[in-house]
C-alpha cells in the first residue's frame, strides 16, 4: 500500500489501458474476437480471392456433396455454397451489427431518458408500447412500399434496400433493450452512489454518462449479443417474405431457409450458414462478456 | 401504489384508441389487398364487386368508426349476450367485426385457437423459464465453469437457430426417422381419457421443445448476466460476513434481487405467448393464433389483422404494467410517485 | 353447435332407413377414416364466397354442381340427367337458352328433395349485384333463369352464347340449397357464418365441424344417392403448414392419406417418394408460366404516365428482335426440369391445352440457341458497350424482371438472368409479395397490373374447356390503366385491331373446329408479335398413400370431384 512506484505506474495508465488488459485476460472474450475478425477478413476479402462467383449457375452440377471443386457442395441450381456463404456473410454481418448498434442505441438512450426523468417517463414508455403492438409485417410493408423506390433511386438497388433492411430491424427491435435499461436505472437512481453524486451537484449528463451508463452495460451486452443474432435472422425473413434484398442476393438468414428443405437430400447445405451465424452470435457473446468484466471497475484487477 | 396503478389504467384507455388508430392508419396504407390471393381466372370487373361488398369503397374514417363501434360497443354486447343468454338492444342487426376471408365474427375465431396456442406456446414459455432461471443461476454463479460454457454455447446456438429450420430437422429425426411423434398437430383431438391425453403430449412435445429453446437460451442470458451483477455487490459480502448459509445468500439475497430486470423480460414475452408462435405454428400445424394472424396478414384481412393486433396491444400495455407493479414490489427502493 | 346437432339426429334417423336399402352393397362407411391435407386451409365452405381452390376443394365433398369435367376435360352430367345440347333440344336452335333437367329422385343430405327451385336461387344468389359473389363471371349474359317444372330449369341469355355451359356447371358453381341460404341473399351473404361454414348439400360427406383456416371434419352422407358410397365413414381435411411438410407427412411418414399441390424442388420430392409410402400423381391443365412483355414505358421519371399507351412505347422491347433473342436464349426444358419435374412441360404456346386449341406454328422457342439469338441481336444492331451489355443509340438492353416469391420462381428468376447475361442482356431481379403483387390496391407500385417493370412473371389459365374469355384477356380494351382505375387484364398492353376482330368472331361462332383455328390464330398472333414469352405449361402434383384407391387426379375440376369413389386397398 505504501509502494509509491506501484501507485505512480496505475496512475499513469489511462482508464481505456485498463480495460484492454483486462479484456485481454478474458480468454472467451479473446478466443471469440480473434474468430469474429476472423470471420470479417473472411468474408470480406475471401469472394476476392475464391475464383467461383455466388451466382454462377452451373446446372449440371445440381445438388452436389462436398467435393475439391465445391468444398461445402453445390445447391439445386448448381451455384457453389462456399461462394454463397462467403458473400452472404457480408452482407448479414454487415446488417446484424448496423441494425443491432442503431436498436441498442435508441434503445439504451430511450431506456435511460425514461428512467432517469420522471417526467419523461410515461410518454416514452407509451411510446415503447406503441412500437410493441404495431404489427410488424404490415408494417414492413407499407415502409418498403413508401421508400423503396425512393432509396432504390437516391443509392441504387443494393445499398437503398440494405439501408431499408437496417431501418426496418433497428426502428422495430429497439423496445426491449429499453424497457429492460429503463428498469435497471430507476432502480439505480435510488442507489446511494447516485444520490451522494447528485447531492455534490453532478450534471445530469456527466450523470447519466459517468454513472448510470456503465452500470447497465450487462443488459446492454446481452441485447446486443441476441440483437445481432436476431437482426440476422429478421433479415432472412424479410428477404424471404420478397420484402428486402432481390432473391441473387445470397445472405445467410436466405441460405439457411432456402436449404431447409434440402436437409435430408444435401446436409452440407444447410450446416455451413447454420454454423456461421451460431459461431458469429457465439463470439459475439464473448466479446459482450469480456466487455462488460472489463467496464465494470469492481471485477477489474481481482 | 394503488393510485400509481389506478393513474396507470386510466391513461391506457387514450393510449389504446391512440394505438388503434395507428394500427389501422398502417393496415390501410399498406398495399395487401382481400381480393390479391384469388384465382386469376376471376376477373378485375367481379374484384372491384367484391371489394365493394367488403365495404372498402368507403373513406378510410368511416371505416376506422366502424370498426370502433363493432369492436368497442357490439363484441362486448355480443358477449353480454351470450354469457346471459338474452338478446339486448335489437340483437339480431347488430354487425360484429366480420373477417374479409372467413366471413365469420373475428372473435369467434379467435376464441376458437386460443386452447391450442395456449397449450403450446404457453406450455413452452412456461418450460423454457422453467429451465432458464436454474441455468442463469449456475451459470453465473459458478461463471467460467464447464456447465457455464456449456450453456452458454447451446444457448447461443440454440437462440441463432431458427424455427424454420430447427422445426424442420426436428420432425425429419423424430418423425421421418424414428416416427415417434406425429408431425402434424391435430386441433380436433380433445381430451377425455388417459390415451387422448398421451397423444395429446405426442402431439406437443416437438413444437414445444423448439419454442423452449428459444425462451431459454433468452431468459437464461439475461438471468446470467443480472445474477453476475449482483454477486459483485457490496450486500452479498454483508450477507455473507454474517454467517449466512451460502444457499440463503443465494437464493434469498442474490436471486430476489436479481429477478428484478429478468421479470421485466418475463412479463414482456407474455404477450408474445398469446401472439402465438407464428413460424414454429406454421412448420407443426398447430393453426393457433399466430398461424390466423399470418394468414390474415397474407389475405389482406384488415378487420381480423385490426382486432389481433389490438387485442394484442391491450395485453402488451397490461403486461407492461403489470411489470412495473412487479418492480414495485420486488425492489422496495422504486418509487414511482 | 345446433347446426351440428340437427344435421347429427337426421343422420342417425335416416341411416336406420337407408341401410336396410343399401342392404344388397357393401356398407358405406366400411373404410374408416380419410385423412387429406391441404397446405392452405380452407377458409369457407361456400364456394360463392371464395374462388380459392382450397375452399372449392373442400366444398366439393359436400356440394355439387349441374354438370362438371372429367379427368380428361369431357363434360359429365352430374347432378343434371344429361348434358343439354343442340341436338337433344336442350339448347336452343339460335344458342340463346339452355334447358337443365334435374335426375330423378335427387335428395339434400337432410333427405328433402332437390327441386328446380334450388337452382333458380343458386344461379340469383350469386347474380346479385350487393353480395359480392366471386363467381359471377360464369353468370354472364344471362338474361334469366326460371323454373319449368321441378326438375327443369331453363337459362335464357341475352345474346347468342355459342359456348353455353358456364354457369352451373363445374366445381366453381355448385348448388345450393334455398331453405338454408334463403335468408343470405345480397349484403347478408357475408352474416351466414353457420351456413358459409355449413352447407348442406348432395356430395357424399356432410360437414360434422369446420374450424375456419385450420380444419373440416366429414361425415358420409346417408342419403348419399349411390348405395354404399362414399367407401370413407370420416374425413378430415386438414389445412396449414407448406407444401413440403404436406408432401412429407402424406409420403414418409404416412399420417395422411392424400396431398395437394405439392409445388416441392423436384429432387426433394423424388426422395420423399422413394420412401415407399405413397405415389406422387400429376395432370396437365391449362396453366402457363410466362413472360409479361411490358410494351408501354415503365421509366419512373414519366410519373403517372408510366407503363400507360400515352407514356409512349417501351424503348427496346418493342424491337422485334430483341424479344425474339430474349425467348431463344432461354432454355424451357431445363426450367421445366429444375421447378417442376413430372410437373412441367417447355411450351411456346400461351394456350397449351386442350390438343386441339393447340398451335405448332412456334415451336422455334423450344429449344436453346445462344448463338442465334447472339446473332439476331447483332444483325439489329444491338451492340456490345464497353461493360459487356449491348446497346444501340444510348438505349442500354437492361430489364427489371419482376414476380411473385416463390421459391421456384426464384430459380427461374436466376437461370433467365444468366442466360440473358450470355447475350449481353443485364437483368435487376425483383420479386413481390404474393398477396401485394396479385393484390388490386390502387395506391401500391407493385401490383402486376401497374407492370412497373420491363417484364414480369406469373403462371395464369383458364378454367374447364374453353379458352374465349381468356383469349379475350388481350383485347385493347383491357389494358389496365389509371382512367379505368388499373383494372385490366392485358398486361403486355398489346393493342392490335385485328387481334380484337378475332375476339369478337369468336365469341359468335358455334363449331368446335371453327373456334380452335381462331383461338389458334390468336395464340399465334400474341406469340409471333411477343405480347409474352410462355416457359412452361405447368401441371398439378397431388400424392396419395399407395393404400387410398380410386384417385383420379383432375385439373378441369376439383381434385375432390371423384372422393365418393375413393377407397382403402384391401
Amino acid at each position: 500500500m505504501t509502494d509509491t512506484s506501484e501507485i505512480t505506474e496505475e496512475k499513469a495508465r489511462s482508464q481505456w489501458a485498463d480495460v484492454w488488459s483486462q479484456f485481454r485476460s478474458h480468454r472467451g472474450a479473446m478466443i471469440g474476437a480473434s474468430f469474429f475478425i476472423f470471420i470479417c477478413l473472411l468474408v470480406i476479402f475471401g469472394p476476392m480471392l475464391w475464383p467461383i462467383e455466388p451466382n454462377f449457375i452451373d446446372i449440371r452440377a445440381k445438388n452436389q456433396g462436398p467435393s475439391l471443386a465445391h468444398p461445402f457442395g453445390t445447391d439445386q441450381l448448381g451455384r457453389d455454397t462456399f461462394a454463397q456463404v462467403l458473400a452472404g456473410g457480408r452482407v448479414s454481418l454487415l446488417v446484424g451489427v448496423t441494425a443491432m448498434g442503431l436498436a441498442l442505441f435508441l434503445g439504451t438512450f430511450i431506456g435511460v431518458l425514461a428512467g432517469y426523468f420522471k417526467r419523461l417517463d410515461s410518454p416514452l414508455m407509451r411510446l415503447t408500447d406503441l412500437f410493441l403492438a404495431l404489427p410488424i409485417l404490415p408494417l414492413l410493408l407499407v415502409i418498403i412500399m413508401l421508400f423503396r423506390d425512393t432509396l432504390r433511386a437516391a443509392f441504387g438497388p443494393e445499398t437503398g434496400i440494405f439501408l431499408l433492411v437496417v431501418f426496418v430491424i433497428g426502428i422495430t427491435s429497439w423496445m426491449h433493450t429499453a424497457r429492460i435499461v429503463r428498469g435497471d436505472v430507476l432502480s439505480l437512481k435510488e442507489q446511494e452512489f447516485v444520490l451522494a453524486a447528485r447531492s455534490i451537484g453532478t450534471p445530469s449528463h456527466r450523470m447519466i454518462l459517468r454513472h448510470i451508463l456503465p452500470n447497465v452495460m450487462s443488459p446492454i451486452m446481452v441485447s446486443a449479443t441476441l440483437g445481432i443474432a436476431t437482426a440476422i435472422i429478421t433479415e432472412s425473413a424479410i428477404s424471404f417474405l420478397g420484402l428486402g434484398f432481390p432473391s441473387d442476393f445470397p445472405t445467410w438468414g436466405r441460405l439457411l431457409s432456402d436449404s431447409t428443405n434440402f436437409m435430408t437430400l444435401n446436409p452440407e447445405r444447410v450446416i455451413w450458414p447454420g454454423l456461421a451465424i451460431s459461431l458469429t452470435v457465439l463470439s459475439v457473446n464473448y466479446i459482450g462478456d469480456g466487455l462488460r468484466d472489463a467496464l465494470d471497475p469492481r471485477i477489474r484487477g481481482r | 401504489m394503488l393510485n400509481y396503478t389506478l393513474r396507470r389504467l386510466m391513461f391506457s384507455v387514450p393510449v389504446l384508441l391512440f394505438i388503434s388508430f395507428i394500427i389501422f392508419l398502417i393496415l390501410d396504407l399498406a398495399p395487401s389487398d382481400p381480393t390479391g390471393n384469388l384465382p386469376l381466372t376471376i376477373p378485375p370487373e367481379v374484384r372491384e364487386k367484391i371489394r365493394t361488398s367488403l365495404g372498402l369503397d368507403a373513406p378510410m374514417w368511416v371505416r376506422y368508426l366502424l370498426w370502433c363501434k363493432q369492436f368497442f360497443i357490439n363484441e362486448p354486447l355480443n358477449i353480454w349476450d351470450q354469457w346471459r343468454g338474452t338478446c339486448s338492444f335489437n340483437c339480431e342487426d347488430r354487425l360484429r367485426v366480420v373477417s374479409y376471408v372467413t366471413r365469420s365474427p373475428v372473435v369467434d375465431l379467435i376464441v376458437e385457437r386460443m386452447p391450442q396456442t395456449l397449450w403450446v406456446v404457453g406450455m413452452s414459455y412456461v418450460v423454457g423459464i422453467l429451465i432458464a432461471i436454474p441455468i442463469g443461476v449456475i451459470s453465473a454463479y459458478k461463471q467460467y465453469s464447464v456447465f457455464d460454457q456449456a450453456g452458454t454455447f447451446i444457448s447461443m446456438v440454440g437462440f441463432s437457430v431458427p424455427p424454420f429450420f430447427s422445426g424442420v430437422l426436428v420432425i425429419v429425426i423424430f418423425s421421418v426417422q424414428l416416427g415417434w411423434f406425429p408431425s402434424i398437430y391435430d386441433t380436433t383431438l380433445e381430451v377425455v381419457d388417459w390415451e387422448t391425453f398421451k397423444m395429446q403430449v405426442k402431439q406437443m412435445i416437438m413444437p414445444v421443445m423448439v419454442l423452449a429453446l428459444q425462451t431459454t437460451a433468452q431468459i437464461s442470458r439475461f438471468m446470467r448476466a443480472s445474477m453476475l451483477d449482483n454477486l459483485n455487490q457490496d450486500y452479498v459480502r454483508t450477507a455473507r460476513a454474517k454467517g449466512l448459509k451460502e444457499s440463503v445468500v443465494l437464493l434469498v439475497h442474490v436471486l430476489r434481487n436479481s429477478l428484478i430486470p429478468v421479470v421485466t423480460v418475463i412479463a414482456l414475452g407474455v404477450p408474445a405467448v398469446f401472439g402465438g408462435a407464428i413460424i414454429t405454428e406454421q412448420v407443426f400445424k398447430v393453426n393457433g393464433i399466430g398461424q390466423l394472424l399470418i394468414i390474415g396478414i397474407q389475405g389482406g384481412d384488415a378487420p381480423l389483422v385490426q382486432t389481433l393486433t389490438f387485442i394484442f396491444a391491450v395485453m402488451i400495455v397490461f403486461a407492461n404494467l403489470i411489470a412495473d407493479i412487479l418492480y414495485g414490489i420486488l425492489d422496495p427502493r422504486i418509487r414511482y410517485d | 353447435m345446433k347446426l351440428k346437432s340437427t344435421l347429427l339426429g337426421a343422420a342417425a334417423a335416416i341411416a336406420l332407413a337407408s341401410s336396410a336399402l343399401a342392404g344388397s352393397h357393401e356398407a358405406q362407411g366400411r373404410d374408416g377414416q380419410l385423412n387429406i391435407i391441404y397446405w392452405q386451409a380452407a377458409s369457407i365452405l361456400n364456394p360463392y364466397l371464395s374462388g380459392g381452390n382450397k375452399d372449392i376443394d373442400a366444398s366439393a365433398l359436400v356440394l355439387e354442381p349441374l354438370a362438371r369435367y372429367d379427368e380428361n376435360g369431357n363434360m359429365v352430367a352430374w347432378l343434371a340427367e344429361d348434358i343439354p345440347t343442340v341436338e337433344n333440344g336442350g339448347v336452343a336452335e339460335d344458342l340463346t337458352s339452355i334447358t337443365w333437367t334435374l335426375k330423378e329422385g335427387l335428395v339434400w343430405s337432410d333427405g328433402t328433395p332437390v327441386t328446380s327451385a334450388d337452382v333458380v336461387f343458386t344461379a340469383n344468389y350469386c347474380m346479385n349485384e350487393e353480395g359480392g359473389c366471386q363467381q359471377l363471371a360464369g353468370f354472364a349474359d344471362i338474361g334469366s333463369v326460371e323454373a319449368l317444372d321441378d326438375r327443369s330449369v331453363k337459362i335464357t341469355f341475352t345474346k347468342p352464347k355459342p359456348f353455353p355451359y358456364s354457369a352451373l356447371v363445374g366445381s366453381t358453381m355448385p348448388i345450393l340449397q334455398q331453405e338454408q341460404f334463403k335468408d343470405c341473399v345480397g349484403v347478408n351473404a357475408p352474416n351466414c357464418t353457420a351456413e358459409n361454414f355449413g352447407p348442406i348439400g348432395t356430395g357424399p360427406f356432410m360437414v360434422e365441424e369446420f374450424k375456419a383456416n385450420d380444419t373440416v371434419v366429414y361425415v358420409a352422407n346417408p342419403n348419399y344417392r349411390d348405395g354404399g358410397k362414399p367407401a370413407f365413414g370420416r374425413v378430415t381435411f386438414k389445412g396449414g403448414g407448406d407444401a413440403a411438410s404436406a408432401a412429407r407427412s402424406v409420403l414418409e411418414t404416412g399420417e395422411f392419406d392424400y396431398a395437394w399441390n405439392l409445388q416441392v424442388d423436384p429432387t426433394v420430392l423424388a426422395q420423399m417418394a422413394a420412401a415407399g409410402k405413397g405415389t406422387v400423381v400429376s395432370a396437365f391443365g391449362t396453366g402457363v408460366e410466362r413472360l409479361m412483355v411490358n410494351l408501354t414505358n415503365p421509366d419512373p421519371a414519366l410519373g403517372d404516365k408510366r407503363s400507360t399507351l400515352e407514356g409512349g412505347p417501351h424503348p427496346f422491347l418493342t424491337d422485334p428482335a430483341v424479344r425474339r433473342a430474349l425467348s431463344l436464349a432461354i432454355d424451357r426444358n431445363l426450367l421445366a426440369e429444375v421447378g417442376y419435374g413430372e410437373a412441367g412441360k417447355a411450351t411456346c404456346n400461351v394456350v397449351p391445352a386442350p390438343a386441339i386449341y393447340v398451335s405448332t406454328a412456334n415451336d422455334e422457342c423450344l429449344v436453346q440457341d445462344i448463338a442465334k439469338a447472339n446473332a439476331i441481336l447483332d444483325e439489329a444492331g444491338w451492340m456490345p458497350g464497353p461493360d459487356g451489355i449491348r446497346q444501340k443509340d444510348g438505349v442500354r438492353l437492361s430489364i427489371l424482371y419482376q414476380t411473385s416469391t416463390n421459391a421456384v420462381r426464384q430459380d427461374t428468376q436466376a437461370l433467365v438472368k444468366q442466360w440473358w447475361s450470355e447475350i449481353g442482356v443485364e437483368t435487376e431481379l425483383k420479386n413481390i409479395d404474393a398477396a401485394v403483387f396479385f393484390g388490386g390496391d390502387q395506391s401500391s407500385p407493385d401490383t402486376f397490373q401497374k407492370f412497373y417493370a420491363d417484364i414480369e412473371m406469373y403462371t395464369n389459365l383458364f378454367d374447364g374447356t374453353d379458352p374465349e374469355a381468356y383469349m379475350g384477356s388481350w383485347v385493347c380494351s383491357e389494358i389496365p390503366s389509371p382512367a379505368n382505375n388499373w383494372l385490366g387484364s392485358n398486361m403486355p398492353r398489346y393493342c392490335n385491331p385485328e387481334y380484337d376482330a378475332l375476339a369478337e368472331k369468336l365469341a359468335t361462332t358455334a363449331a368446335l373446329e371453327d373456334r380452335a383455328a381462331i383461338v389458334k390464330q390468336m395464340n399465334d398472333m400474341l406469340m409471333q408479335e411477343g405480347a409474352m414469352i410462355p416457359l412452361v405449361h405447368r401441371g398439378s402434383v397431388s400424392a396419395h398413400a399407395n393404400s387410398l384407391e380410386g384417385v383420379r387426379l383432375n385439373v378441369w375440376d376439383s381434385q375432390m370431384w371423384n372422393v365418393a369413389d375413393w377407397s382403402r386397398a384391401k
